[in-house]
């Protein structure tokens, strides 16, 4: 029996959208890992405390958007001051070392998730109720718009990247530290500067997920899950890579979930984890200027 | 200018220079020749803070540079060229250059003298700005290296092998740039295996043996009297 068409169509635009929150939560995870050899086991949890400062700030303010970048700054900031004193002090040490220390700042931010906020799963208001008929569904304008604002979200950091004076001077600590600093780049600034943008992009994503889903103090865990897997899929250090690897790995969810539940439908992803470091462990989408 | 008084480094256990001093004067070209694994990129390396020293001192115009972060090094006014080029391969020609361009204090029309400059010494570069680090051949990269260092606008640059595994007619134009930059009153550290480019190119020379200078003069000297390159180097 064949699977309808509309059923598809609507299966690729799910993808497409949780493709691109997760592409944000991942660019930042392998920017980090690419300028500072640092696999950060806390992203997820900054996804986690942006969702529940953006939740506080929506009701201060009343305003999502305003709560979205205060949320974002917040959790930049946040980011900061956590690489400076936990991160900065470790970097050129045994990998496992930085392992374990954002592993146990992960377990810190849950915890006082907890304390703070408490156990029970808090939505934050959608700012568009609007939904459009998209063939038997009447499907949330707000769910495009958290896709669109993504996508502008890290097309903005490709223009930086690409073409601003500190992009340059991150791109190339990313390739070669050592020379990017003997060139006067001053990179021990720089990682703390792209662990915030990283951390910052985190908490947006998490405000954007909020009116999606509940936030809880354990959302961050599935969010580091899932991140990891699309940065090894997309080539670790590679922003290009995880990006399209974040669309790849939802496209695929969403549409394994038209045949099996959505909880077995996570199970593809897996598989090409799997995959992918069994056949092409330097990622699927590696840069081709060597 | 730049001075080196009596330092020595370790990579791990390995005593690399056992006490080297020497000292390089404002827009003089030196020389450091020596066999493999004397300590002559060690000794570049510590000067840039690649290496921090564990005894000694390395003063840059009077002050103390032993050990500060390179980045602070660099701001000085000393660039290094590597001696395994170190090219950033993703970036384009352009890009590379800019990682030297893009700091406080450089106007628009100082960057367009500087980029005018390398683009007269080194046209290649110009045609293949847009291109990417890593696909330029072995003597571009060298070039591009250079140039890159040229972009800090430096009172002293080292120099690291710049010749290695080059064409003869690369070769020249490495040379050539050499003989500029000494017009301009750049300084140049240059560790060479090419002993008469190196005599050429210099106005003294240091001679390096197991880590420590052994000996000391004019350039010109040592091309009237090969004695001494004999007994050091052997050629």
């Amino acid at each position: 029996m064949g699977l309808p068409v509309e059923q598809i169509l609507i299966q690729t635009i799910n993808g497409l959208v949780n493709g691109m929150i997760l592409a944000l939560v991942a660019s930042g995870l392998t920017l980090i890992f690419g300028i500072m050899d640092v696999v950060n086991f806390a992203h997820g949890e900054l996804v986690m405390l942006g969702a529940f400062v953006g939740a506080t700030a929506l009701g201060v303010t009343g305003n999502f958007w305003l709560a979205l970048v205060v949320a974002t700054l917040v959790i930049a900031a946040f980011g900061a001051i956590l690489q400076v004193s936990t991160l900065r002090p470790l970097l050129g040490r045994d990998p496992l070392t930085t392992i374990l220390a954002t592993f146990g700042v992960s377990l810190v931010l849950q915890k006082y998730a907890l304390w703070q906020w408490g156990p029970s799963a808090r939505k934050l208001q959608e700012p568009i109720s609007a939904q459009f008929s998209l063939f038997y569904l009447q499907y949330p304008w707000y769910r495009i718009a958290t896709a669109v604002l993504s996508a502008a979200i890290i097309g903005a950091l490709y223009l930086f990247l690409k073409y601003g004076k500190y992009g340059i001077g991150i791109r190339a600590a990313m390739q070669d530290r050592v020379m990017a600093q003997a060139m006067g780049i001053p990179v021990p600034l720089l990682h703390t500067a792209v662990f915030a943008i990283g951390a910052g992009m985190a908490a947006a994503s998490g405000v954007l997920f909020g009116p999606l889903a509940g936030v809880t103090q354990t959302i961050g865990a599935d969010f580091t899950l899932r991140a990891f897997i699309v940065v090894v899929v997309g080539g670790m250090g590679n922003l290009g890579g995880s990006i399209l690897a974040s669309i790849f790995i939802s496209l695929l969810e969403a549409y394994a979930s038209l045949i099996v539940s959505p909880a077995q439908a996570v199970i593809v992803s897996f598989v090409a984890l799997i995959l992918t470091l069994l056949f092409r462990p330097t990622g699927l989408f590696v840069p081709t200027a060597r | 200018m730049l001075t080196l008084s009596d330092v020595h480094t370790y990579y791990g256990k390995s005593h690399i220079l056992n006490g080297v001093s020497l000292e390089v004067r404002a827009g003089e070209v030196v020389g450091l020749l020596g066999r493999n694994g004397v300590g002559k990129s060690t000794t570049l390396k510590t000067v840039m803070g690649l290496v921090r020293p564990s005894e000694g001192r390395v003063t840059f115009e009077g002050r103390e540079i032993g050990g500060m972060a390179s980045h602070r090094v660099a701001h000085l006014g000393i660039a290094w060229v590597p001696e395994d080029r170190r090219i950033f391969r993703l970036l384009t020609v352009m890009e590379n250059l800019r990682t030297g361009l893009d700091r406080p204090g450089v106007t628009e029309a100082r960057r367009a003298e500087l980029l005018d400059k390398v683009y007269a010494s080194f046209p290649v570069l110009a045609e293949r700005r847009n291109q990417a680090g890593g696909t330029l051949s072995g003597g571009e990269q060298q070039m591009l290296a250079i140039a890159r260092a040229m972009m800090l606008e430096p009172k002293i640059i080292l120099l690291d092998e710049p010749t290695e595994g080059l064409m003869p007619r690369m070769v020249g134009q490495i040379s050539e740039i050499i003989s500029v930059l000494h017009r301009d009153r750049v300084a140049i550290l240059l560790v060479e295996q090419n002993v008469p480019l190196t005599l050429e190119a210099s106005d003294r020379v240091y001679i390096m043996e197991k880590g420590v200078v052994r000996h000391h003069a004019p350039a010109a000297d040592l091309r009237a009297n090969h004695a001494v390159i004999h007994q050091y180097l052997g050629v």
